[in-house]
């Protein structure tokens, strides 16, 4: 079963016009900010396929910076983010690609300020279900379909042990994982997609866990 | 867990409830959330769905300018008393739109079961409540009764109008709204499932051609003729006609035609209304004025 909440059919709650084009790219945009973690001096967006053509009329800009400001899908500033984060003092620059991309709707996203750097791509793939396929140049893949969380984290051994016990200790089955890391021993990447909701109270106890620096929901 | 609309109909009547009942049900089994906490967040939708029609019904315009203030027309001549179709038919097709014109402004919206269709669930709803007054609690139902008819197409066929083109979105919602219209005015799960049938049978094979790809045309007037469809198709049920092909089997056409369609009539604005002259002016004024 691809749906498995009523939610899914009536829902989400979100400022128009399009699903994909508009509540995702606002999600992408908001997953890029909770990574960096705080609001980012500047912010380079590079719109790619269908959002390079039609980003205007679908407001894919405003809500990519929408979700950089940190709103969700159904914040009314969304359609005055541009403004907002010009007010924030927020540097925003859009480039559009013709790279020919696997997605039609993907948009990659580079936020910055003095000590931080942080590179992410992102498709929409309808209903305003979104994929992350990369982080500071670190591939991953997300189905979309089943709730998923990334955990960022220290390269040591038994990590990946104490995090799946977390889940286990609550009976939350996994359904797919994947490790990633550039370099032996520095920071790697978990995104473990599973069969139920994950609730905030197991985020936390896992973003507890030693060398695990964060946690962050990627699908509902 | 029903996967079908014969499994749906028959929980509902073997336990002699509602198909909302159902739908709370398993949304409960689904998100270890409790009764009150799935109706709660049912209600902020129907919110959200009532504010985008009273600030449709204002009137609003889209950032092209390809759409905005057809409610108001709308509701303007009813007001003359020269409709010809009944008003509360027209109330419906009004209130849709509303919704839609309303989306297309980058206003804030429920999708049902997408953004683009977005209309016709809230736009029959609060038409039908003009006569029917229903409760707060029941209003609420017709949202689960719709999630259910929808969680059944978008498990079986689809719900995106670039996998299945339009007959998934506003087909989609017209006949989760025309079940949902039956349940409403008291009509059993079975004769909800027949106007879900009735529904999407004339539903079928509507391709999704959005000139310029936007959410704007022809997407706000199909949401229009859905709610109209949604409503006609729900007397007929009350009526006592019922679908010789059955509901589920209709929803497998659904699929398969969304299956063999075309490419080019699948939301990528290649083909159709998009790629009528007028269409493609259209395109080559918004995009050309921007860069």
């Amino acid at each position: 079963m691809k749906y498995r909440s009523a939610f899914d059919i009536i829902g989400p709650v979100m400022i128009g016009p399009s699903s994909s084009h508009t509540a995702g790219a606002a999600r992408i945009g908001r997953v890029a900010r909770t990574l960096f973690g705080k609001q980012p001096k500047k912010a380079i967006i590079s719109l790619y396929g269908s959002f390079a053509k039609t980003y205007r009329g679908h407001g894919t800009d405003v809500a990519v910076v929408g979700g950089i400001l940190d709103f969700d899908t159904d914040d009314e500033r969304i359609p005055s983010s541009l403004t907002i984060a010009e007010e924030a003092g927020m540097d925003v620059s859009f480039t559009i690609e013709d790279t020919v991309m696997d997605h039609p709707n993907t948009v990659k996203i580079r936020l910055f300020d003095e000590d931080k750097e942080l590179e992410l791509v992102g498709i929409s793939i309808g209903g305003g279900t979104i994929e992350i396929t990369e982080l500071n140049t670190f591939k991953l893949k997300l189905s979309g379909e089943n709730p998923a969380i990334l955990v960022v984290h220290n390269d040591v051994f038994g990590i990946i042990s104490s995090v799946s016990t977390v889940l286990a200790n609550h009976e939350i089955n996994i359904g797919h994982m994947e490790v990633s890391r550039k370099e032996k021993g520095q920071m790697a990447l978990m995104v473990i997609e599973v069969d139920q909701k994950i609730q905030s109270d197991v985020m936390k106890e896992i973003e507890g866990l030693e060398n695990v620096s964060q946690v962050i929901r990627m699908v509902e | 867990m029903f996967r079908n609309v014969a499994e749906l109909v028959e929980l509902a009547e073997s336990k002699n409830v509602k198909i909302a009942e159902i739908m709370i049900l398993q949304e409960m089994e689904f998100s270890g959330l409790s009764r009150e906490q799935i109706i709660e967040k049912m209600d902020r939708n129907l919110t959200v769905m009532e504010q985008a029609v009273e600030r449709g019904l204002k009137g609003v315009q889209s950032v092209t300018g390809l759409t905005g203030g057809d409610a108001v027309l709308l509701q303007n001549y009813i007001k003359s008393g020269k409709a010809l179709a009944g008003n509360l038919l027209l109330d419906a097709v009004s209130k849709a739109v509303a919704t839609n014109e309303v989306n297309a402004a980058m206003g804030m919206i429920c999708a049902t079961p997408t953004a683009g269709s977005a209309g016709v669930v809230p736009g029959t709803l609060f038409a039908v409540k003009e006569k029917l007054n229903p409760t707060r609690a029941e209003m609420i139902e017709f949202l689960f009764t719709s999630a259910a008819f929808g969680f059944v197409v978008a498990n079986n066929a689809s719900i995106s109008g670039a996998a299945g083109g339009c007959q998934a979105e506003v087909g989609s919602a017209s006949g989760m709204a025309a079940a949902a219209i039956v349940e409403l005015a008291g009509g059993t799960p079975s004769q909800a499932a027949e106007a879900m049938a009735i529904t999407l049978k004339n539903m079928l094979g509507l391709v999704c051609d959005p000139v310029a790809g936007l959410v704007e045309v022809p997407c706000v007037k199909r949401n229009a003729m859905g709610a109209s469809n949604a409503i006609t198709a729900a007397d007929m049920a009350l009526a006592g006609i019922t679908s010789r092909i059955p509901c589920d089997e209709v929803i497998d056409a659904m699929y398969k035609i969304g299956l063999t369609m075309p490419v080019a009539l699948r939301e990528t604005a290649e083909g159709g209304l998009a790629a009528t002259p007028t269409g493609r002016k259209l395109a080559k004024e918004i995009f050309g004025s921007y860069k």
